[in-house]
């Protein structure tokens, strides 16, 4: 496991003040930094805010944007909007899942390269089935698209 | 600069109108977040290149989406004295002859859409002259944008700036009459009269029931409390619907404008601008605009040198359906999980930090500015009896012009499918329209001619919601969309009241039955029952609205049911363990 540089969350928790409203705030950056919510800084934002670590997990789970577990180099999130679900969208979850070699329990691959998630709508309706890598986003996505974005990031 | 006043922003106005009209040639790429998938970026550098090359002298701008999701990437090009000459479906390759016909001051006919003569300004009934008298010879056989069948019976107003003008750039915003209203309602108006003009106008929220937003802003003002807040509301869940994230990316400051002017009508000092996870580009051109209208003195000490103060804060939030909801939002913003409260007391009496707070979605804030620009009576006169103005709607599914469109009240769903979004693809025919998302319902194809307005969608077993039109076509099936709204209704409930944590997901388990095959007789009824009883018990609106499209349905379509139900069958062939 990566070694924790507790500095990074101290800074972290410095540019949002120390105060309990600012949580989700804490949380997002350290997500950020990361790319999921390690262990051990859960427990040192609950030591230092003074919020119990139950809280915190509650929190952590509540919202789609966290994650307990690292996440891939790259994350590729398939939307599951309606307009997407009438498009097809499934059929791209299952294309991705095949090309990347994952499982319904598997989510991320075996080399930390990309992590597939299902998401709530993106907003991107009009060129539906929509997916996003990272922060790029990508329309009217086939079967036979989906080798092709891949590609981008590095995928043979 | 500061501005002070009515002279200072005539001056910015002049600013802004020699960016939006140069004397040389000005070139508009839309780079909201649709354009972008669809390349637009690509072609902003392809553009970029190839000006240089050729030694085309130019302002290149990033604007925000037009609406016409189904041409994009869209370029709009506007020379003096000439109509503005809008092309679509852009790439790349088509850029160099695109740039050589600019640079000798001609179109080029391939990837022309039409042209546009003048522009309204909704704002203060101005407009915009691109090109007087009739259209020269080789602009005559292109469609004017008013022709156009996707614009011809929309009417901008929320979206009036959206892919007109630079969202990061506020001279722009300035030049089409932003912020006058501002000046004005600070300079002549109190308080009390903007809420009895934003009442009198009729304005009404743009998601959710449609709560008349004077009332909302009055029981705000009259609540106890030094302390007020201000929110706008920007966390859009809704499956099937991008506006929200288009206006934000578009026009930020029309949403601020609107924001600013309810701050003073209900006495907030704060305002907060919470805008739901993933919406980076939004974020970044909202927090633009905040830190640009600071700097030119709309918001701060003083506003105007008024007296009044206000400062807003973005928020962002992390991503939960339920927090589009008052209560949970509120919860959201105070840094815990977004689980909705009891109503009363409504937020406009204790909301955040148990202070009187109003939160406003941003389609219902772009509206303000607009109200007092022109008045409650011209506001009034546009729209349905009880529902005024228009609306903004993403329309989507099985058609053949999808995108975000802005149409008056009363408007039929046959006109916005067939005269808007120029009906379906080739080969299909409509089957149903869901309206509302999973709070609202669909409708069969009969009923084409129902009016968008609040009552008459609700009494159609529908709702207006935030505004997303899905068109389907036969090949949908009506039992699979519920057990597809059901499971997104179920995933995204906070958990906390029973009749929507176990009774939404006892309701799907039903349905999923059914669409594998292994209904029973008294499903229908049991379904019917259980959306009666959650729609009663569950706390708040998502619950409580989760049940509607399944009630919808089994009014129009309880054929369907059986069929899946008695016969095993599925006509639509979706439900794949049953046969055709």
């Amino acid at each position: 496991m990566k070694s924790f540089n507790l500095s990074a969350i101290e800074a972290i928790l410095e540019k949002h003040g120390k105060a309990e409203e600012s949580l989700i705030a804490v949380l997002k950056d350290i997500q950020n930094h990361y790319g999921y919510l390690p262990q051990e800084a859960l427990r040192h934002v609950s030591e230092k805010l003074a919020v119990p670590l139950s809280k915190i997990f509650c929190i952590a789970t509540f919202y789609s944007f966290f994650s307990l577990e690292p996440r891939g180099k790259n994350v590729i999130s398939v939307c599951q909007g309606t307009a997407c679900h009438m498009k097809k969208g499934e059929e791209v979850v299952t294309s991705l899942t095949r090309a990347l070699k994952l499982g319904t329990d598997k989510k991320t691959t075996s080399d930390g390269a990309f992590t597939l998630e299902k998401v709530r709508c993106m907003g991107c309706c009009s060129i539906a089935p929509a997916v996003r890598v990272n922060q790029d986003h990508y329309g009217q996505v086939t079967q036979n698209s989906v080798a092709n974005i891949l590609s981008k990031y590095g995928k043979v | 600069m500061k501005v002070s006043g009515k002279k200072d922003l005539q001056k910015l106005q002049k600013e802004g109108m020699a960016i939006l009209f140069p004397d040389r040639t000005r070139i508009m790429v839309g780079m909201a977040t649709c354009c972008l998938a669809k390349g637009s970026a690509e072609v902003m550098s392809a553009l970029k290149d190839e000006i240089k090359k050729q030694g085309l002298k130019a302002d290149v701008v990033s604007v925000g989406c037009i609406g016409l999701c189904y041409q994009e990437p869209t370029i709009e090009v506007v020379q003096p004295g000439k109509p503005k000459i809008t092309y679509g479906e852009i790439t790349p390759g088509k850029i160099p002859s695109l740039v050589a016909c600019i640079k000798q001051g001609k179109v080029e006919k391939q990837s022309v859409l039409y042209r546009t003569d003048k522009e309204e300004l909704p704002l203060n009934g101005g407009r915009h002259i691109f090109s007087k008298g009739a259209p020269q010879k080789e602009f005559k056989g292109i469609q004017e944008y008013s022709e156009v069948p996707f614009f011809k019976k929309q009417r901008k107003i929320a979206l009036r700036n959206a892919g007109f003008i630079d969202p990061e750039n506020i001279s722009e915003y300035i030049a089409r009459g932003g912020y006058s209203s501002l000046v004005n309602t600070l300079a002549s108006m109190k308080p009390e009269d903007v809420i009895a003009e934003v009442t009198k106008a009729g304005l009404r929220g743009r998601s959710g029931g449609g709560f008349p937003t004077g009332v909302k802003w009055q029981a705000c003002r009259k609540a106890e409390g030094k302390i007020k807040y201000m929110l706008c509301n920007v966390s859009e869940g809704d499956p099937g619907i991008g506006m929200h994230k288009s206006l934000l990316e578009s026009d930020p400051h029309s949403v601020l404008e609107g924001m600013i002017i309810g701050a003073y009508a209900i006495g907030a000092k704060e305002g907060y601008i919470y805008i739901s996870s993933g919406q980076t580009l939004g974020v970044r051109r909202m927090e633009k605009a905040v830190a640009d209208a600071k700097a030119h003195g709309f918001l701060g000490k003083s506003i105007l040198k008024s007296g009044f103060d206000f400062t807003v804060k973005v928020k962002e939030g992390a991503g939960a359906y339920v927090c589009g909801e008052e209560s949970a939002l509120i919860r959201s913003f105070e840094g815990d999980w977004g689980e909705p409260r009891q109503r009363p007391p409504y937020p406009a009496v204790s909301g955040l930090w148990g202070k009187p707070t109003v939160i406003n979605n941003v389609e219902t804030l772009a509206n303000v500015p607009v109200i007092m620009g022109q008045g409650a009576k011209w506001f009034s006169s546009i729209g349905s009896e009880k529902s005024k103005g228009t609306k903004v709607f993403s329309i989507v599914g099985e058609v053949n012009r999808p995108g975000l469109i802005e149409v008056p009240m009363g408007t039929t769903l046959r006109e916005i499918i067939y005269d808007v979004g120029g009906g379906l693809p080739r080969g299909k025919t409509l089957k149903a329209v869901l309206a509302g998302g999973p709070a609202g319902g669909c409708v069969p194809k009969k009923l084409m001619s129902l009016p968008v307005d609040y009552e008459a969608l609700m009494q159609a077993g529908s709702a207006m919601s935030s505004g997303g039109i899905i068109v389907m076509g036969e090949d949908t099936c009506m039992v699979d969309m519920n057990k597809y709204l059901l499971s997104f209704s179920e995933g995204e409930s906070c958990g906390k009241c029973t009749p929507c944590r176990v009774g939404v997901r006892r309701m799907r388990e039903i349905i999923t039955d059914i669409s594998e095959g292994k209904g029973r007789e008294g499903d229908v009824e049991l379904l019917e029952k259980m959306a009666l009883l959650i729609k009663d018990g569950a706390l708040c609106n998502l619950g409580k609205t989760a049940p509607n499209p399944v009630l919808a349905t089994l009014r129009y379509f309880k054929d369907e049911y059986q069929a899946h139900i008695k016969n095993k069958k599925c006509s639509a062939a979706v439900c794949t363990s049953l046969k055709k």
